[in-house]
């Protein structure tokens, strides 16, 4: 089911193996804040999060020549990139047992819309009480424009558990296919389904109540 | 499970009416092309007569857009030059 090997990772592959720079640079240009924002749902900081970056990176050209192009470069990547900061996720647990990281398998239920939006009896049970707004299509580019918005987007994503996290990251951040992600993250079909749900919910949530907070037009 | 419990819901509803409280939950399925042929005729169905789905279809699609469309950090010029430094040193080690 794996993708595999693209056509375009053939030609960066071969001009990475005969040591040519600027393919180099193209890689980490392409990847680089994907990987940090993956490598920040498995440790506790930016820092260490850079140096796992670092790490991936040397992993990457010291793979190169063995990799076996049986998956594509970038679920390879990615796949080196989580077993580093597994680790070293795991060790700094080690040293601090109350990490709030603690437990990263932590997946708690949650409905994906608040249920006191629908109605509770009579024929439309469980239909909508009051609809939902329409967003218009400049919704993102607005929310970009202020630092506030900026900043609640993010804080809707780190709110997540890591797991959904990792997920919301590769799937809708990273551009990666829901078989490249099962295969990053040694996860099932079905759960990978059911965390992108919870967290893409988690977030429309969120966003919707920053953008109708204080105001109470129907 | 939640989402299981609203999905196999989802399915007893075929024979049925589908409640949009079914559809935000079987919506990622939806977006994933997970819904088998009935299921997503069924869906259809109820975004076709019910605006408040629609919208909130069109909310998760502008969601999934503005999380795929957040800026990103560029990489410093000091840990790029670090990584490009790296790689120099690998070259000259692997082609010796």
């Amino acid at each position: 089911m794996e993708p595999g090997f693209l056509l375009e990772d053939v030609a960066l592959l071969q001009a990475l193996r005969k040591g040519d720079e600027t393919a180099f640079a193209q890689l980490i240009d392409h990847y680089q804040a994907s990987l940090l924002r993956l490598a920040m749902t498995f440790v506790s900081s930016h820092a260490v999060a850079e140096e796992v970056v670092q790490e991936t990176w040397i992993g990457v050209l010291e793979g190169i020549g063995r990799f076996e192009e049986r998956s594509s470069l970038k679920t390879w990547i990615f796949r080196i990139l989580t077993n580093r900061a597994k680790t070293r996720g795991m060790r700094e647990r080690r040293h601090a047992p109350l990490s709030p990281l603690g437990n990263s398998t932590e997946d708690p239920e949650t409905p994906a819309v608040d249920p006191s939006r629908f109605q509770t009896a009579g024929y439309w049970v469980d239909h909508w009480k009051s609809l939902p707004r329409y967003w218009d299509d400049e919704t993102p580019e607005r929310l970009f424009l202020s630092k506030e918005g900026l900043a609640q987007i993010e804080k809707a994503i780190s709110a997540l558990p890591p797991i959904q996290r990792q997920v919301i990251t590769l799937r809708d951040m990273g551009g990666v296919t829901a078989v490249e992600v099962c295969n990053i993250l040694s996860i099932g079909e079905t759960h990978q389904r059911v965390l992108l749900h919870r967290a893409r919910s988690h977030v429309r949530r969120a966003l919707e109540k920053y953008l109708e907070e204080g105001d109470s037009q129907p | 499970m939640t989402h299981d419990h609203f999905k196999n819901r989802m399915i007893d509803y075929l024979a049925g009416q589908l409640t949009c409280k079914a559809v935000t939950e079987a919506i990622t399925d939806y977006l994933e092309g997970n819904l088998g042929l009935m299921e997503r005729i069924r869906f259809q169905m109820h975004l076709g007569c019910c605006r408040g789905c629609r919208r909130y279809l069109r909310q998760m699609r502008l969601t999934l857009r503005t999380v795929g469309t957040l800026p990103k950090d560029p990489i410093p010029p000091a840990v790029r030059d670090e990584l490009l430094q790296r790689f120099r040193t690998w070259k000259a080690r692997s082609q010796t």
